[in-house]
């Protein structure tokens, strides 16, 4: 038997990631700055992983619900009532998850397959192309547009429907870029659905992270509350991204397709951090405000950075990413990463790691220290002036 | 804009007056809770972080300093890790309160000597908190034993001696941190 012959076909024909060789590369160096975390530096505020030890120290060991713990569900659903003015039912429209990557796992193999489209826009999480194609469903993928600051419009929309298509991804806000999607800007896309049979698979994993307005929900449209599963979770909000947990609300019918597949493949979330996680909703307000406003601060800082040095940059409104231009400096993405790696130390993400409409620009994630983003700021402008 | 509170008047004397100072919104605040963190931080970068100019978050400044809401600049010094001789002791004093002038006189004269850097009114089973530094416990002994616990009022004291910091104005004393996450997450 050869072992390699046993793998799927479908697997075999993933590509590699696109940035293997930055890992290899980081590896050989010391001392670099890197801007390509995609997670919180903070670690879970103490009172939270105090809870999960305490649970622990309870002898709190054993399975939980498949669905998730009814207190933890309960607080979810009072969570999303209280901050996005959203509404589900704790014991049928809450699914607890492995990380919001589960909840985008199950939500797709429960709802699309062979012959289905599941159009996804890009640049955005590498992981939608990913689980799509192992449903076997296709992915069409809408390539956004820096002119609109990579939000999605309702004609982009409008012309990758099909009648093929079944669901729609929505990452706002969006990582790679930062960008978000207001409640006029959403009202377009829900113009352009409210009368199709399209799911809209919503990945609001970076909801808390907004600095002007509140986030909204395609959700929070009546006409859409039926038709959307939101994804969310205590990664990015809470710095739990370690912890694995989210939830998916949507439809009971939707919800208890999910937890089917959940249930077999999973049984239930690890039960220590579901008792973080109560910890984290009921009292962790405040270290969220915390975290957002340290953030804000530095959205701003690099933004400024990033112009001054001459390099274009939309103005993102949520997550922990900018997604400046590197066009200027006549480089592809690649080229700029791997040289500012290094000749400065400074590891940021090609922008085609995340769609092939990300090529010329540049993941930076702010996720870092003030004074670690103060030094890649001037090792960056050395770097252009250089190249220039 | 400074108002102060006459109706306040707690059991504990008269000579206490509650300063209710604007801080003038959340904005200015954030301002003070950057310098609180980094007091290094330039008007400029300040500016950025709030989303002020450069030169409305100096007048600010001026304005807070003037104040006295921002009281001083310092620095924190981890002398754990240095060959410099320090002590520092927490006094606890029982204090008799004086007609007319409540702890305040009391307190007055102990924050006065230059060997006391902190000194706070205290609920609970003591009066005041002094922390006193010097180079030795002899030396904090000393200054307890010879100029403190004569002072006229002060009841009693009762000292102990740091013996290592763990934590000081929010910043953790250990081996420096490092950024334990991988290097790159998609």
């Amino acid at each position: 038997m050869i072992v390699d012959d046993m793998i799927l076909q479908k697997v075999k024909d993933m590509p590699p990631s696109g940035i293997r060789k930055y890992f290899d590369l980081i590896n050989e160096m010391e001392d670099v700055i890197s801007l390509g975390v995609g997670e919180p530096d903070f670690v879970t505020p103490w009172h939270v992983r105090e809870a999960g030890i305490y649970s622990l120290e309870e002898g709190s060991t054993h399975y939980t619900s498949n669905s998730g713990m009814p207190v933890l569900r309960d607080s979810i659903s009072e969570y999303l009532q209280r901050r996005f003015e959203v509404n589900y039912d704790p014991e049928k429209e809450i699914l607890v998850t492995v990380g919001g990557s589960e909840g985008i796992d199950l939500a797709l193999r429960a709802l699309v397959g062979p012959g289905d489209e599941v159009i996804i826009p890009e640049p955005s999480f590498v992981a939608y192309q990913g689980c799509t194609a192992f449903t076997g469903a296709t992915p069409v993928v809408i390539d956004l547009k820096a002119e609109n600051e990579f939000k999605l419009t309702k004609e982009e929309l409008i012309a990758a429907i099909t009648e093929k298509t079944k669901l729609l991804i929505l990452p706002f806000p969006n990582n790679p870029t930062g960008a978000t999607m207001d409640r006029e800007e959403l009202s377009e896309i829900v113009e352009v659905l409210k009368d199709k049979d399209i799911i809209v698979l919503s990945d609001e994993i970076y909801a808390e992270l907004s600095y002007r307005e509140n986030h909204v929900s395609i959700a929070s449209f009546p006409e859409m509350k039926d038709k959307t599963i939101i994804i969310n979770g205590f990664s990015k909000s809470h710095a739990m991204t370690g912890w694995r947990l989210g939830y998916a609300c949507g439809h009971r019918a939707i919800i208890d397709s999910m937890k089917k597949i959940h249930q077999y493949a999973i049984m239930c979330c690890p039960t220590t951090s579901q008792y973080a996680a109560i910890e984290a909703l009921n009292k962790g307000d405040e270290a969220v405000k915390e975290m957002v406003t340290a953030y804000n601060h530095r959205r701003r800082v690099l933004l400024e950075g990033f112009r001054k040095i001459g390099l274009e940059c939309f103005e993102p409104l949520g997550a922990f990413y900018l997604f400046p231009s590197i066009k200027s400096t006549g480089m592809t993405s690649d080229e700029f990463c791997e040289k500012l790696l290094l000749e400065e130390e400074v590891l940021v993400i090609p922008g085609n790691a995340f769609g092939k409409s990300g090529e010329g620009f540049i993941r930076a994630s702010y996720a870092s220290s003030m004074e670690n983003i103060l030094e890649a700021i001037k090792r960056i402008d050395r770097f252009v002036k250089k190249h220039s | 804009m400074i108002e102060i509170n006459r109706d306040l008047r707690p059991w504990w004397g008269e000579g206490f007056l509650y300063k209710n100072i604007d801080l003038g919104g959340d904005k200015l605040v954030e301002i003070l809770n950057i310098l609180k963190k980094n007091s290094r931080y330039t008007n400029e970068e300040i500016g950025i972080m709030v989303g002020k100019t450069e030169e409305e978050v100096a007048a600010i400044i001026s304005d807070y300093e003037k104040r006295g809401v921002i009281a001083g600049y310092t620095t924190l010094i981890n002398w754990n890790d240095t060959q410099r001789q320090s002590v520092t002791a927490l006094i606890e004093i029982k204090v008799a309160p004086q007609r007319g002038e409540g702890f305040d006189k009391v307190a007055e004269r102990i924050y006065k000597f230059p060997e006391v850097s902190a000194c706070y009114l205290m609920s609970g089973g003591f009066d005041v908190t002094a922390i006193v530094e010097g180079e030795s416990m002899e030396e904090v002994a000393y200054f307890v034993s010879q100029k403190l616990s004569i002072q006229e009022y002060i009841l009693s004291t009762n000292t102990h001696f740091i013996l290592k910091r763990y934590k000081d104005n929010g910043k953790v004393f250990e081996d420096k941190v490092t950024d334990k996450r991988e290097a790159i997450i998609i």
